[in-house]
């Protein structure tokens, strides 16, 4: 999710409207409320109508219940851990686990409280509120002990097996779509570039790699009708997200990425203007919703 | 350069030729005299005035020479320099033809381009000049010998005068604020218009190139002082007081233009950039006693006058002795050292900068982002910088902790770009 300390290096670095739908704590209130203000309706209407995104947003629906049913099975696979007090076998599972929900972020902040539930990070919600995947990170890399976390354990899977649920019947248009993809981005420039969003278990990589992919996923339903409308625009979206994927090369390992810590500061700022080079023309794809 | 007042100068005011002398810590500069052939009464004062730039603020971004260089200088200064992700000439390309577009209507006062009327988009332009004069903005495109590596096919096009610096003498140089394959100089009498131009064109380069380095910098206002004085560095030392008249074109041609006697063909109407970005140690400056520091730059603090003068603009005269028949200046002062025999010169247009807080030493994080422009730097910056950094005084008091040299590229012709005779 978008924390609130992360914001104001997103807001430098990227556009306007974006980044205040995720600036406030309760994400989906703030969606709700600007949703009408940025979409004018007509432009919304004769977008939506159009065949060809229709089919591009089933395509991506599809693609989004694929993610969650993985999301569940992994987390059902990382709860059990935990419950059975194997630290080393959670923490295995935990990083690997959390990307198929980083890859769906922005519809999982349109359903209601899932993200504050399953992502919220110590101090995003009051204490005694704080559940999901950050509860239990702290206790397998702070606390090295998961007694009395059975309950968020459960809470947890509970959760998850929920938005499961919702996310059959979601609602997706297109300016989710469009923004969508750049939150995704922008998830990464405030919270993962920095190191802020695993900060008991370093394992932000996953989470950087996760929410580029679920950006790519977007941006390739798209990718036609983007090339309709501005080809250049396309192929340099196109180029850009292949830099970045070879930018990330380096630091994965077979299936693993390594630690944010182990990365150097000049290897930070390459990622984060890798990352940037990317948003800048990616936030320029709202241009199919006509104008 | 007792040459007659010409027509040209007319349109100069004396705080026009002062601020072109720049403030400017480590008087690098030599070749007094034009000051005075132009203003005879340098004392007076006169009122400010907006110099070359147009009724409207705004100075032209096409010329046979970039605008930036000899142009008075500005209250503030933005400068970065970039170093190029892409590896296509035609990325390259395309980047200054954007940016020579940009630049064209942002020193016009304009947005960086035409909103395009669809609220889905973000802003063409970010908005933080709305409303705002052109303010003298000016932008200057230069590029650093690492331009010329095998990315490009560009080495053959290296101009000779593009060295390699040399290590001077006690150099405590940091990559990270030094070099750069592009460096972009904006400045402005308004710090908001010079950050919207530079957060506009690094806008413009994301995907092609990227910040390497960033800083700003500032001098005193008109505002500030409308008699136009020569400006003090933050040492409060008067600084620039010895800078040459660019506004006169046979001074710059010989001091500040590339010149086809050393330069590539591509290079007529450019000229070469020296940026040191020179740390003060502020604290222990502030603890020397008044002697000591007026003996460390050779001059008179309050006057501006060679140690033993009244008048700031009096003839330095090195070889006046005390009673105990020791130079009255220094020989390793900053004045005596910097006029090296009044033979060479450079066109200096520095600006101060403080970083705020040294988070390790809990000092001012302050100095001189040092800024000049010459023909050739083996023959003009280098020997030059190698004279102060080998015995200056003045080095006790500071350190130089980044550095670059850079071809700034000549100007463009509307309908060309910045960079159009190299690439």
């Amino acid at each position: 999710m978008q924390k609130q300390w992360g914001y104001p290096l997103a807001a430098i670095v990227l556009s306007s409207s974006l980044v205040f739908t995720g600036c406030g704590s309760n994400e989906s209130k703030t969606t709700a409320e600007v949703k009408p203000e940025a979409a004018q309706p007509e432009q919304t209407t004769a977008a939506s109508t159009s065949p060809e995104l229709e089919a591009a947003i089933a395509d991506y629906h599809k693609w989004v219940i694929e993610q969650t049913d993985l999301f569940v099975k992994a987390t059902e696979g990382f709860t059990q851990s935990v419950k059975a007090g194997d630290i080393e076998e959670a923490k295995k599972q935990y990083a690997p686990a959390r990307m198929y929900f980083e890859r769906i972020e922005p519809i999982a902040e349109s359903l209601g409280d899932f993200d504050p539930w399953i992502d919220a990070r110590e101090g995003d919600v009051p204490a005694e509120e704080w559940r999901g995947y950050h509860r239990l990170e702290k206790a397998l890399w702070e606390e090295k002990s998961v007694e009395g976390q059975d309950k968020i354990a459960d809470q947890l899977l509970q959760d998850v097996k929920q938005l499961r649920v919702k996310v059959e019947s979601v609602e997706i248009d297109p300016l989710m779509l469009v923004t969508g993809a750049v939150e995704l981005l922008n998830e990464v420039s405030s919270s993962k570039v920095t190191g802020e969003e695993e900060r008991y278990s370093h394992t932000d990589l996953y989470d950087f790699a996760a929410n580029v992919q679920g950006a790519n996923e977007i941006f390739k339903v798209l990718q036609s009708t983007v090339a309709n409308k501005d080809p250049e625009l396309a192929k340099e979206i196109e180029d850009r997200f292949q830099e970045l994927d070879q930018a990330l090369v380096p630091y994965k390992k077979e299936q693993e990425y390594v630690l944010y810590t182990d990365l150097t500061e000049p290897e930070i700022k390459k990622l984060s203007q890798a990352l940037d080079a990317l948003a800048e023309p990616l936030s320029k794809m709202g241009t199919i919703l006509g104008g | 350069m007792n040459r007659p007042t010409e027509t040209s100068e007319k349109k100069l005011t004396r705080r026009d030729v002062l601020k072109m002398a720049g403030i400017g810590g480590v008087g690098l500069l030599v070749g007094a005299g034009g000051m005075r052939a132009l203003f005879p009464q340098a004392t007076q004062a006169e009122p400010a005035s907006s110099g070359a730039a147009s009724k409207s603020g705004s100075i032209p971004f096409y010329g046979k020479n970039q605008a930036g260089i000899v142009t008075p200088m500005q209250d503030f200064i933005s400068m970065a320099a970039f170093n190029l992700t892409t590896t296509s000439l035609v990325d390259v390309r395309k980047l200054f033809q954007s940016w020579t577009l940009a630049s064209a209507r942002l020193t016009a006062g304009q947005p960086v381009d035409d909103e395009i009327d669809n609220p889905h988009l973000p802003p063409i332009d970010t908005g933080e000049s709305m409303g705002l004069a052109a303010m003298k903005l000016t932008i200057t495109f230069g590029v650093g010998a690492s331009f010329f590596d095998d990315r490009f096919g560009l080495a053959s096009k290296r101009p000779a005068p593009l060295v390699d610096l040399p290590r001077f003498n006690s150099d405590e140089i940091n990559p990270d604020w030094s070099d750069g394959d592009i460096v972009v100089q904006v400045c402005a009498d308004d710090p908001q218009v010079a950050f919207h131009a530079m957060r506009n064109l690094a806008r413009i380069a994301r995907g092609k190139a990227v910040l390497h380095w960033m800083q700003e910098g500032f001098q005193r206002t008109a505002l500030a002082d409308p008699s136009g004085s020569t400006p003090r560095n933050l040492l409060g030392f008067k600084d620039g007081t010895n800078n040459p008249v660019a506004s006169e074109p046979q001074l710059a041609d010989e001091i500040v233009w590339a010149n086809s006697a050393e330069s590539p063909a591509w290079m007529a109407g450019g000229s070469y950039m020296a940026m040191r970005r020179i740390r003060m140690r502020i604290e222990v400056w502030d603890r020397s006693s008044l002697t000591d520091q007026e003996a460390t730059f050779g001059r008179h603090r309050d006057s501006g006058a060679p140690l033993g003068k009244s008048g700031e603009f009096d003839d330095l005269e090195l070889d006046r002795k005390d009673h105990k028949d020791k130079p009255l200046i220094a020989p390793d002062s900053h004045v005596a050292l910097a006029h090296m025999d009044g033979k060479v010169k450079i066109l200096r247009r520095s600006y101060s900068y403080s970083n705020g807080m040294d988070v390790k030493t809990g000092q001012i994080n302050a100095g001189l982002l040092f800024i000049c422009f010459n023909r050739d730097p083996r023959t003009q910056f280098i020997p030059m910088q190698q004279k102060l950094a080998a015995a200056d005084k003045l080095n006790e008091y500071i350190t130089h902790v980044g550095s670059g040299l850079y071809a700034c590229l000549p100007g463009a012709s509307e309908g060309g770009y910045i960079g159009d005779t190299l690439l």
